[in-house]
């Protein structure tokens, strides 16, 4: 092949030109097989947040609601069981929440962003049973200073009011609480954070 | 009579002629085998190639079988299994194969590559044939950990809400990254199926094709040997080297005696002790994969756990998971740490036996330590042999270029 008359300078541009269309070109083809691994319409609406009306619940009392796969209980706390919470923190393992999980807006005593509900992942985090809610205080087989809280019948852990832990059982944390939001003043969302926290 | 077999050959001759004019069979079988000469003084160590090559053709023929009885869904995968080992005539053999196969995969490639640490077989000129068996390592346990998931057993399940949600610990774009992997919001049915697709086909296809480069690779440099020295460096005069061999016949009868010694320890374990008392096949892998239960004890199969034991020695989530893909990445960078003016363990001075043999501490204990439960103790035991880990490389940079050295000969020793 003669090389003569070749404008070199004509052909390392068309070179240039015609490998930077195609590298565009697989940019974009690339583009439905990196979605494609999105989770799917179907997976995003099984796992869409769920809103709860919590304007029936009574004090004492807790809703269950499944979100994610998960059980996500709602309950309604009492200004005496609120005020309880601080009696039972040298028996806890995390009073503070600071080994636990849940969202940087839930992380107070009253583990939730209005004091009187409590939202948390009913799950106990040491194997995923769902434990009892026992609010009243007073004197429970398993303890005799009950000062109201969760109660796991599988291997006996014990949470107060807020999901926090006690010392000496073998959940190791907190329960859990996902991320949720008030629409308004009697209804929430559980899988959305509150607008400008996230 | 001799004039039928001399028609016979003389056909059978021209029908080879025909393809070799077609496709170049003469001349591959005359590259690579009974042309390609390789030092003669080959030892034990020179077995785990062709053992991998080996059981890489294991691994993708039960696996082309069990494919066609396994279901890939979070539904039915379990069962499935199962059924392979109740039901399936012989499905028990061909599973246990597939799944011992995998750590017996590992154990062959950690000596492979203990013994490019011995002779230096990844320095000048086989940088670029390291850093491709780096790369079939690497893509090798991604198959490794896809595969395990399969059986979606508990520990499948724990196993791999761990090892994605490490991903999580990446700024910024970790949740949205891990989100994506998983294809849901817990690990879940698409999560199980997409895996079923790499383990079955992206990584398999990529992995030959590295195997490909490896080999190449290889047969470009040719082969090191125990005592590093380049045997092109002296040749006769049709210039074949003096320490030379041709592979064929030469190597693939020592290959094949390797196979069936190899194959004879394998059958044994898949017969009498397929799940190795938990190393191989967990025992909470027997259990049906649950959202909602988590295994008291978390860890990962016996040929991650080195690696597993550093992300669990650093307190810190971030520095954990970036610590821990230091520890893999490191290697590829072992042909530029050494700069020792010889290759071999046995022309190097005591400097680098004294790091090889701390290094080889380091490796199995915190694979030890990987797999335990994770005391206070423990923890600052993983924290020491990390950091003798590390100081490995960082001693071998700087003591190699003027650490002791003995005489190198011009031939190979036996």
């Amino acid at each position: 092949m003669s090389s003569d008359g070749v404008n070199n300078e004509r052909r390392r541009f068309l070179i240039a030109a015609t490998s930077a269309v195609g590298a565009v070109g697989v940019g974009f083809a690339a583009v439905p097989f990196l979605a494609s691994w999105q989770p799917s319409a179907r997976a995003q609406a099984i796992g869409a947040p769920v809103e709860v009306n919590v304007s029936k619940l009574k004090e004492g009392q807790i809703l269950k609601v499944q979100w994610r796969g998960q059980t996500i209980g709602v309950l309604k706390r009492s200004e005496s069981m609120l005020s309880h919470l601080p009696e039972v923190d040298t028996h806890l393992r995390d009073p503070s929440s600071a080994d636990s999980e849940q969202p940087g807006y839930a992380t107070n005593e009253a583990r939730a962003l209005k004091p009187e509900f409590l939202v948390v992942n009913m799950h106990c985090t040491h194997l995923g049973c769902i434990p009892q809610v026992i609010p009243q205080v007073g004197a429970q087989p398993f303890d005799a200073d009950w000062k109201g809280g969760f109660y796991c019948p599988c291997h006996k852990s014990k949470f107060d009011l807020s999901g926090r832990v006690y010392t000496g059982v073998p959940a190791p944390t907190n329960l859990k609480v996902p991320p949720y939001s008030f629409v308004d003043d009697q209804t929430l969302v559980i899988g959305i954070d509150p607008e400008g926290t996230a | 009579m001799a004039r039928t077999e001399g028609k016979v050959a003389q056909q059978a001759n021209a029908l080879l002629d025909w393809v070799d004019d077609r496709l170049p069979v003469k001349s591959f079988w005359d590259d690579h085998l009974a042309k390609y000469y390789a030092p003669k003084n080959f030892n034990f160590w020179y077995y785990m190639g062709s053992l991998a090559l080996l059981v890489l053709v294991m691994q993708i023929l039960t696996g082309i079988f069990l494919t066609m009885h396994y279901k890939p869904t979070a539904e039915e995968a379990f069962a499935s299994v199962e059924y392979i080992m109740r039901d399936v005539d012989w499905g028990w053999l061909i599973r246990y194969m597939h799944s011992t196969g995998a750590s017996f995969f590992f154990i062959v490639v950690y000596l492979h590559m203990f013994r490019a640490l011995l002779y230096g077989s990844y320095r000048k000129p086989r940088e670029l044939l390291w850093v491709f068996g780096m790369l079939i390592y690497l893509l090798l346990m991604a198959e490794a950990f896809m595969g395990y998931v399969l059986p979606w057993g508990q520990m499948s399940y724990w196993g791999a809400q761990v090892i994605i949600n490490l991903f999580g610990a990446i700024p910024a774009i970790g949740e949205p990254l891990v989100e994506w992997i998983r294809g849901d919001y817990f690990i879940s049915d698409a999560t199980l199926n997409r895996f079923f697709a790499l383990h079955v086909i992206a990584l398999p296809v990529a992995l030959l094709g590295l195997v490909v480069l490896h080999l190449t690779a290889l047969h470009e440099t040719g082969s090191n040997n125990p005592d590093g020295i380049e045997i092109k460096k002296l040749k006769d005069e049709n210039g074949v080297p003096l320490d030379g061999i041709p592979f064929h016949p030469y190597y693939t009868v020592k290959d094949i005696f390797g196979c069936a010694m190899f194959l004879l320890v394998f059958a044994f374990v898949i017969f009498f002790w397929p799940e190795a008392g938990g190393l191989f096949l967990e025992h909470d892998n027997f259990v049906p994969a649950d959202p909602l239960v988590t295994p008291e004890h978390i860890k990962p199969v016996w040929y991650f756990t080195p690696y597993y034991a550093i992300l669990k020695a650093v307190p810190d989530k971030l520095m954990g998971v970036v610590l821990m893909g230091v520890s893999v990445m490191i290697l590829f960078l072992l042909p530029w740490l050494d700069r020792s003016p010889v290759k071999s363990i046995r022309y190097k001075g005591a400097w680098f036996k004294i790091l090889l043999a701390l290094f080889t501490v380091a490796f199995i204990r915190l694979g030890m330590l990987g797999m335990a439960e994770g005391t206070v103790a423990q923890t600052w035991e993983t924290r020491w042999w990390t950091f003798v880990y590390f100081a490995f490389f960082i001693c071998l940079f700087f003591f190699s270029k003027n650490g002791k050295t003995k005489p190198v000969p011009e031939r190979v020793t036996h």
